[in-house]
């Protein structure tokens, strides 16, 4: 899929320079981060090259981001020595970094969407004419230049708002070209991209790389790192684990490197007994978020689904208990259908969801813990026209007693806990409902490790009650450990299954990056684990 | 590497963007001429010079507090604290004009500038470095710039009888056929015009609105330009409050009331964005002079007077509404168009690959 060998820029490789070039372009060395109490970076070192393509490589959280913003001059670094072209440098802000010649490009650019594409390159930096005057005619040549430098047919004078990511990325990188940036960035440019314009990314990369550029490129799929990358860099748990160039390593090394993890006992779970088919999902589909979902939920089973971010799985999630609408497909509970599009119909038929993100989603941070913990069931508190306050009292408490809530009083604002309580809130709320299927969504996002266990906890004795659970969850060792079966989907679909016995690290990272036989591409995988 | 791109003259019509805002002030120009005509055709003293003439004052006053409030809106913001700026603003040069006969009425009009300037700036503080959301900071000094003005004015009135002849003259008098509000009116529209699309200050307008986020990468000090249009629209403001006082001679203190909702209607009719980022002063402009004229053939064509107010504000939401409706439906034709493309390329490179799949054991 990707051309290395018919390269339609055909340059000698000896004009991209291999780290044997004696001076590297960028070095960061034992750069380290810390946010609060979570040290999102710990002694990091990355050299870049000019002409290299640089591939960064991990997990979810592995802390590629926190690198990137250091790099961007977002965060300034706890310590660690950041050089370009041998000058020790400290970014005070992005304009710093961009004046050094470091241009990001995000997954989702960020531009003027009602100016003008050579607008949006030159924004501030216009060519003036006559009595300073903007030259409008020398700004779109200007900008025309550099569109055909990089080979894309963009329109300078088009509207920015109407084009496609793809097209929105080549924006900024264009303006990237206009600062002159020695080194590029790319923060997973090829997630939201089809094929046709991933490969016309890396035609750009590579004229990129000939003028002598240095280009850093996340992605989470690895056939791209290395059909166009020269070396990696893979990070794990915010640490560096290795760097090389890209022929020493195969997917199974890179896989290893990126997981390399123990479980610990983090989940004990024993032998479910799984029950009835409780929650069926069939042909689920949703114009540009995933299409042609299928699986069905057992009583007293926990369903994992795996996945990168992006994959969908919220977006499948949402649909089913009726917050977004879908253009195909059904959902059944018990056999019984339920209307589409109603978190009312979903929520009587005895589904519940616990969001994702619990503080703009799950709580209403200002209102106490027992009025957030029996928000879903306002309507059986009532009493005539009034709030019936012991019976609220009652069912808070029943519920934060079962999880075990570490609170001070009930009356206290939620916002007065720590983040693995204010998860046990957002859990009370959905189970005072009584649901029979509860989706739970990142469940322990964010939360230390001690609240983890107790919200795994929780999980693992509401299921064995029981309860058909859906899990979604970025913490792969978490969906290894508690769940009896995993999906895993990739770009929209579901591109596998794993049972308890088959499901490892490796395996779910193999079917959520799609590399599961080399050369294989990835959205092949989706069609066949799918039927 | 210049030899390939096409002339860019030639591409700039292409700009679905610009055709749009010109298809937009083109309508505008055709509702506003069926609307003088067939007014004209049923009352013919619509058509009189005397008639077009008052029309053209009441409409310049506006217009002319349109300049401001659009580079405001431009920035995602809004000053509803204008009409009390003009209210302050005419009061306070009358009472200039009480206490010194002499002021030569030019100086009055700078006065109303830089007094306007002052009240605008604190509006600028509040949003740029106070936080505090446009709509809320201007609505409080809205109320605030009115209590002080009811504060000073204490129920008393000025009177064109205590005005200098001089003064009066910029609102009554004529050149080349024009008073000379009309006239300045135009030249702050022309100018900003000018401004706002030629020169990289004037951009930094749309930039903000567009995306603050990006405007902020960009390196544009968003802050300042924020303080700088709230300034500026207070500075117009302040003048138009002068130019009130001329305009009607008798000033109490309920002056310029409900005047902030016909500036941001007229800008609005006039396809200035109330989310920022788009829009022109000459739209803006033609807007207020639509409105004007539908109050004014409202009247002439006897509608009952007390359903004229419910009339206006229906014709300001449909054409919002049908605004919006549009806008709305070509985002999402760009998108389902997107998608499909997307598709198709998916489609195309998944069959592709389905072939040596196959063969595989």
């Amino acid at each position: 899929m990707f051309p290395t060998t018919h390269n339609p820029f055909p340059i000698p490789d000896s004009q991209f320079p291999t780290p044997m070039t004696p001076t590297p372009l960028l070095t960061l060395e034992h750069a380290r981060k810390r946010f609060g109490p979570v040290q999102a970076l710990s002694d990091v070192s990355l050299e870049l090259y000019p002409g290299e393509a640089h591939a960064l490589l991990g997990e979810n959280g592995a802390g590629k981001s926190t690198l990137v913003k250091i790099l961007a001059g977002v965060h300034a670094p706890d310590g660690g020595e950041l050089r370009l072209g041998g000058v020790l440098r400290h970014f005070r802000g992005t304009k710093d970094a961009r004046d050094a010649g470091i241009a990001v490009i995000y997954q989702e650019p960020t531009l003027f969407p009602d100016l003008s594409v050579a607008e949006n390159v030159l924004m501030g930096r216009q060519p003036l004419g006559a009595g300073g005057r903007i030259a409008w005619r020398a700004m779109s040549i200007r900008v025309a230049a550099l569109m055909s430098e990089l080979g894309v047919p963009l329109e300078p004078d088009a509207a920015v708002r109407g084009l496609s990511i793809a097209d929105q990325q080549l924006v900024e990188i264009a303006k990237a070209l206009s600062f002159e940036a020695r080194v590029l960035i790319m923060d997973e440019p090829t997630a939201a991209l089809t094929p046709t314009e991933t490969e016309r990314l890396f035609k750009v990369v590579r004229t990129l790389r000939a003028r002598g550029a240095a280009v850093l490129f996340i992605t989470h799929r690895l056939e791209e790192a290395f059909a166009e990358c020269q070396r990696v860099t893979i990070l794990r748990d915010g640490a560096w684990v290795d760097s090389g160039p890209v022929g020493d390593f195969d997917t199974h090394k890179v896989v290893s490197r990126m997981v390399g993890r123990e479980l610990g006992e983090l989940y004990p779970r024993g032998e479910a007994r799984v029950g009835a088919v409780m929650l069926e999902v069939d042909g689920l589909s949703r114009a540009g978020a995933f299409s042609n979902i299928s699986f069905s939920v057992r009583r007293g089973e926990i369903l994992g689904l795996a996945g990168l971010v992006g994959a969908g799985r919220s977006e499948v999630a949402r649909a089913i208990f009726g917050v977004d609408s879908r253009d195909a497909g059904e959902v059944r509970l018990e056999g019984i259908r339920i209307a589409p599009s109603s978190v009312v119909a979903a929520l009587r038929a005895g589904l519940a969801l616990v969001p994702e993100d619990r503080r703009q989603q799950g709580l209403v941070m200002n209102l106490s813990i027992e009025r957030n913990a029996t928000l879903s069931i306002l309507g059986r508190l009532r009493r005539f026209f009034w709030m019936d306050r012991s019976l609220e009292r009652a069912s808070a408490q029943t519920w934060t007693d079962k999880l075990r809530l570490k609170a001070h009083r009930l009356t206290d604002p939620v916002s007065s806990l720590s983040g693995g309580n204010q998860q046990k809130v957002v859990l009370a709320k959905w189970l005072c409902t009584h649901p029979r299927v509860l989706i739970v969504d990142e469940p322990t996002r964010g939360i230390d490790v001690g609240a983890k266990a107790e919200v795994h906890r929780t999980l693992a004795e509401l299921a064995a009650e029981g309860l058909a659970v859906l899990l979604i969850s970025s913490d792969l060792p978490e969906v290894l450990g508690m769940a009896d079966r995993i999906l895993v989907m990739r770009e929209g679909q579901i591109a596998g299954e794993l049972s308890r016995a088959e499901a490892s690290e490796e395996a779910v990272m193999r079917l959520a990056t799609g590399t599961q036989s080399a050369g294989a591409f990835p959205l092949e995988m989706g069609s066949r684990g799918a039927a | 590497m210049t030899a390939q791109t096409s002339p860019p003259a030639a591409r700039v019509s292409s700009s679905w963007l610009s055709r749009l805002l010109r298809a937009r002030e083109l309508s505008l120009i055709l509702i506003l001429v069926v609307l003088v005509l067939g007014t004209g055709l049923v009352n013919e003293r619509f058509l009189s010079a005397q008639n077009l003439r008052d029309m053209l004052l009441n409409v310049s006053l506006i217009a002319l507090a349109v300049v401001g409030q659009t580079l405001v809106l431009l920035m995602r913001h809004v000053d509803l604290s204008v009409s009390s700026v003009v209210g302050l603003s005419a009061y306070l040069s009358g009472m200039a004009f009480v206490t010194f006969p002499g002021l030569p009425w030019p100086l009055a009009l700078l006065g109303g500038l830089a007094f306007g300037a002052v009240l605008g700036v604190i509006n600028g503080l509040l949003v740029a470095y106070g936080r505090v959301p446009a709509l809320v900071a201007t609505l409080g000094t809205l109320y605030v710039f009115r209590g002080v003005d009811y504060a000073i004015v204490r129920g008393g009135q000025i009177n064109a009888s205590q005005l200098p002849a001089s003064f009066l003259e910029v609102a009554t008098g004529s050149l080349l056929g024009l008073p000379l509000v009309v006239w300045l009116t135009l030249a702050a529209l022309i100018g900003f015009s000018v401004y706002l699309r030629s020169y990289r200050a004037g951009r930094e307008y749309y930039a903000v609105g567009s995306s603050a986020e990006a405007a902020v990468l960009a390196g544009i000090a968003v802050s300042r330009r924020t303080l700088i249009g709230f300034t500026l629209s207070g500075a117009i403001a302040g003048l138009v409050g002068v130019l009130y006082l001329a305009r009607y001679g008798t000033v109490d203190a309920t002056a310029g009331t409900g005047l902030e909702l016909q500036v941001v209607a007229a800008a609005v009719v006039g396809g200035v964005s109330i989310s920022g980022g788009v829009g022109t002063l000459a739209g803006a402009g033609i807007g207020a002079l639509l409105l004007g004229v539908i109050a004014s053939a409202l009247v002439t064509l006897r509608a009952p007077a007390f359903w004229q107010q419910a009339i206006q504000g229906a014709l300001l939401l449909l054409a919002i509404s049908t605004d919006a409706l549009l806008s709305r439906r070509a985002a999402r034709a760009a998108k389902l168009a997107r998608t499909e493309q997307a598709a198709r390329a998916k489609q195309s490179a998944g069959t592709e690959q389905a072939a040596p799949q196959e063969r595989v054991p």
